[in-house]
């Protein structure tokens, strides 16, 4: 059956803490970071973007699946964040990864979960027989505006996920999508930091779409929340997922592990996917693992995965999400600024 | 052997951040005090070779030979535009050698020059950095600073150079830049300014590097009947040779040695008749001041690994065993590119003709050059004889 | 004509991202960057592509302090001449380490970075980098 061949991450290796970020704007830190649910973000080094880390990540899922790469025949990369506007960042990763020509490729974008639509085209396209293997990649850079509280939440890292049929270290068994036309956070055309909904971000757009789409795909394969072992929900701060497994009746031990977001906060199109390989990182063959992304716009894509016994002879290889969120260097908000390019006159 | 070449008549403008001087009045100014220098009618001359780094990125200008000849009022002689990085002063004056050599031209006015701080620093960086292998080096981060930063720290661990002995380069060639009056920092600077100047690339400070100049020179350089016609005091050039090297650093086995010095000067001593321990007075490389310690071993003043106590121990101070840079090197006199291997070698006839004043090393009668290009994949050395 | 960088740095895509140099079958030496003729051998040389480990050590280093356009915002950065395991050494940024951590024979692995780009219009040049070898723990397994 169609699963996950390997995976591999990337988190940048500089942090800067939600009161760092507060003290520059005369708030409360660390009440903000106890009421969001958020500590620390991850914050890309002056020479990372995108495709960097898309690069970084995907090396180390092939490494961990030891497949060769040239029997990848498709790579998406969602990202809102993408290097360029015109010019895929996938075609950059192909030729870092030594891919052959013989390949499909195309950039996403659907916010946060421009990823996790990635690993569905890659799915369709392995099972129906036209590639052996599929690289789908979810990764940002994401940008928050100055002063607004996406600032405190938008962080950086990628994780890659390689589908195909054969040695998977866990099996999808199944995906289905919720989608609706819901304006909750939008970036137009030209302009350099996204715009958002405040308040309306929430009830109907995440809590809506994130509910709706584990009900809907649970619904169509006759599962309860009983049957799975651990479960990932979009992160876009440490409040929303706790309040999402309320609302649909999770066990907090059931969803604790998959909770990178305190860590490294929000890494968008990264970060259900990150909170997938987190679990990935530590589950036992067997283990059923219920995962839904979110992105605004608005809509969810749900996966029931199941842990195959195959991951045991994979693990060890590449660094995990924990060995990357161990790995970090605290700057201050001007170095934030410098590196993020917030400081303009600097070229 | 062919013809014996001599050298009549030399020309400096002072070196320095020129603001009122453009590259052609440089570039004249030079060759007419090497021609008055000298003596010689502008009719006797009969080509002009200059070195020239990259006046296309500094100024715009390329095509200099015409230029020169086209300026001095020098008719419709033949003009040779030569180009070896920090090297192509010295290369300017092989050309001429090797013309005057083989009888294809009788007197030639050699010319150095290059006009850099009309250009911002970071446009003045690029264009040095092209000197090393642009492609492999400059591209990934690594400045010229650096690539000489990488050979000081080689140097350090493997042979105990220190930060000090690195800044009494500094000290030495300030003292002498003190003493001449076409240098750019006409004074002494001492070892704790040094030691404490601005890091730009570690272990490499700002006072360890040669600064961004403007400035030319000029020699009249012509066959030993011609020369013996012009002067009393004519300077022979006993020997010209060159070598290369690999133009990237890291390509190179050992990178505290410059193997195109090594095997140049050799050459060099080799075809003079002499050894090194007959040479009274040398003009070296100092675009960083590790480069002159590296130059001092590999030329075979002291063994590999002593360049730096020997000047601790002030062996190559002008009333020193070896004198190494009366002028001020590179160091303090200044560095114009395309002009320094021209103005070693005017710097060298003016001690050799008596005439350097209160920085002369006393009774010198022969003397080294040693000019390289980038991190020393090219390597010209001359020795010249009263 | 095209446009500044574009087809310079396409033509060295592969040994940029990937350190992709050659290997001479006649005399079983190593060369980064790749090279058209053997500098041994010449023209009795047989030159091969290597795709280069990417593991070696830090020869020698600089912290750079005065930078070029296009790495100020990087300053003060590492640059160095890795030694690679193969044999050879190139010359490359050193980046995950901070400019006093550094130091001569240290063990590092290559990365994929941004190197410089031509300008905010202009495209974005990626190579390698290199980093300490990050420690891999992997999980007790429970």
């Amino acid at each position: 059956m169609v699963g996950i061949v390997g995976y591999g991450v990337y988190i940048p290796r500089y942090r800067i803490k939600t009161e760092e970020i507060a003290r520059v704007w005369g708030d409360d830190g660390k009440r903000l970071a106890k009421g969001l649910g958020v500590f620390e973000k991850s914050v890309p080094g002056p020479d990372e973007e995108v495709a960097t880390i898309s690069v970084e990540a995907a090396r180390n899922a092939v490494k961990y699946a030891g497949i060769d790469p040239k029997d990848i025949g498709a790579i998406y990369v969602g990202s809102e964040s993408h290097p360029y506007a015109v010019k895929p960042t996938g075609t950059i990763v192909a030729e870092a990864l030594s891919c052959t020509t013989d390949l499909t490729c195309a950039d996403y974008e659907f916010a946060c979960k421009a990823g996790t639509a990635a690993i569905q085209t890659t799915m369709g396209l392995v099972q129906s027989n036209m590639i052996k293997i599929g690289l789908a990649i979810g990764a940002d850079t994401a940008q928050g505006r100055p002063g607004d509280a996406l600032e405190y939440s938008a962080a950086a890292g990628g994780v890659a996920i390689l589908v195909g049929m054969d040695n998977v270290v866990a099996t999808i068994e199944a995906t289905s999508s919720f989608t609706t036309d819901t304006p909750d956070f939008w970036r137009r055309e030209g302009e350099d930091f996204p715009s958002h909904g405040a308040r309306f971000t929430g009830e109907p757009a995440y809590f809506r779409h994130v509910g709706e789409g584990a009900r809907l795909l649970m619904r169509k394969t006759g599962t309860t929340i009983d049957d799975f072992d651990y479960f990932v929900f979009h992160m876009p701060n440490g409040k929303f997922p706790l309040a999402m497994g309320r609302q649909l009746g999770v066990p907090k031990e059931k969803l604790e592990d998959s909770l990178v977001v305190r860590q490294i906060v929000n890494t968008y199109s990264g970060s259900a996917m990150m909170g997938l390989a987190r679990v990935l990182d530590i589950a036992k063959p067997g283990d059923k693992i219920f995962m839904v992304s979110y992105g605004s716009g608005a809509g969810s894509d749900a996966f029931i995965i199941r842990v195959e016994k195959e991951i045991l002879n994979h693990r060890g290889k590449v660094p995990t999400v924990d060995d990357f969120i161990a790995r970090k260097t605290y700057i201050d908000y001007s170095e934030y600024a410098k590196y993020r390019r917030k400081i303009k006159a600097l070229a | 052997m062919g013809n014996r070449v001599a050298i009549a008549g030399v020309g400096l403008t002072k070196f320095g951040e020129l603001w009122d001087k453009s590259l052609r009045d440089i570039t004249l100014e030079a060759g007419m005090y090497a021609i008055f220098d000298a003596g010689i009618k502008g009719s006797e001359i009969d080509a002009v070779t200059i070195g020239n780094m990259s006046a296309g990125r500094f100024t715009g200008q390329e095509h200099l030979g015409a230029l020169a000849v086209d300026q001095g009022g020098l008719g419709t002689i033949p003009a040779y535009s030569v180009e070896a990085a920090c090297a192509s002063g010295g290369a300017a004056v092989r050309h001429a050698y090797m013309a005057i050599k083989s009888g294809e031209h009788d007197a030639i006015l050699v010319l150095g020059s290059e006009k850099m701080s009309d250009v911002n620093q970071s446009q003045a960086m690029d264009t040095v950095s092209v000197a090393s292998d642009w492609e492999w080096e400059g591209l990934f981060g690594a400045t010229f600073p650096a690539l000489y930063a990488f050979m000081a720290r080689r140097h350090m661990l493997e042979y105990g150079t220190t930060e000090e002995q690195l800044s009494l380069v500094t000290v030495k060639n300030h003292a002498n830049a003190a003493n001449n009056p076409w240098a750019q920092f006409q004074r002494p600077v001492p070892l704790e300014i040094v030691m404490n100047s601005g890091l730009i690339a570690d272990p490499i400070r700002v006072l360890h590097s040669s600064p961004i100049s403007d400035g030319a020179a000029g020699l009249i350089m012509c066959t030993e009947e011609k020369a013996k016609e012009l002067t009393d005091i004519p300077v022979y050039i006993e020997a010209s040779t060159q070598a290369s090297d690999t133009l990237a650093l890291h390509d190179r086995e050992d990178i505290t040695t410059m193997a195109a010095v090594k095997k140049s000067s050799r050459e060099a001593l080799q075809k003079a008749g002499l050894t090194i321990n007959d040479i009274d007075v040398f003009e070296v490389h100092d675009s960083f001041t590790i480069g002159e310690i590296i130059i001092t071993e590999d030329i075979g003043i002291t063994e590999k690994g002593n360049g730096g106590r020997i000047v601790e121990e002030g062996l190559t101070a002008l009333d020193g065993k070896f004198p190494v840079n009366p002028s001020g090197g590179l160091k303090a006199r200044g560095h114009p590119i395309g002009a320094t291997g021209v103005a070693q070698i005017a710097e060298l006839v003016l001690q050799l003709r008596g005439d350097a004043e209160k920085r002369q090393v006393d009774g010198a009668e022969t003397a080294m050059a040693v000019n390289i290009g980038g991190t020393g994949a090219t390597s010209i050395v001359h020795i010249l004889r009263r | 004509m095209g446009e500044q960088g574009v087809a310079h740095v396409w033509r060295k895509l592969r040994a940029i991202y990937n350190i992709e140099g050659n290997h001479c079958k006649t005399c079983d030496s190593y060369f980064f960057p790749p090279r058209l003729v053997c500098p041994n051998c010449r023209r009795k040389g047989q030159l091969e592509e290597h795709h280069f480990k990417g593991l070696g050590k830090v020869h020698t280093f600089a912290i750079v302090r005065q930078a070029p356009e296009g790495f100020k915002r990087q300053v003060p950065y590492i640059v160095a001449q890795v030694e690679l395991d193969e044999g050879v050494r190139l010359t490359a940024q050193i980046v995950n380490c901070d400019p006093e951590d550094v130091e001569i024979g240290m063990r590092v692995r290559a990365c994929f970075r941004k190197i410089t780009e031509y300008g905010e219009r202009g495209i974005i040049v990626y190579g390698y980098k290199f980093e300490p070898v990050l420690k891999v723990t992997g999980h007790p397994y429970p």
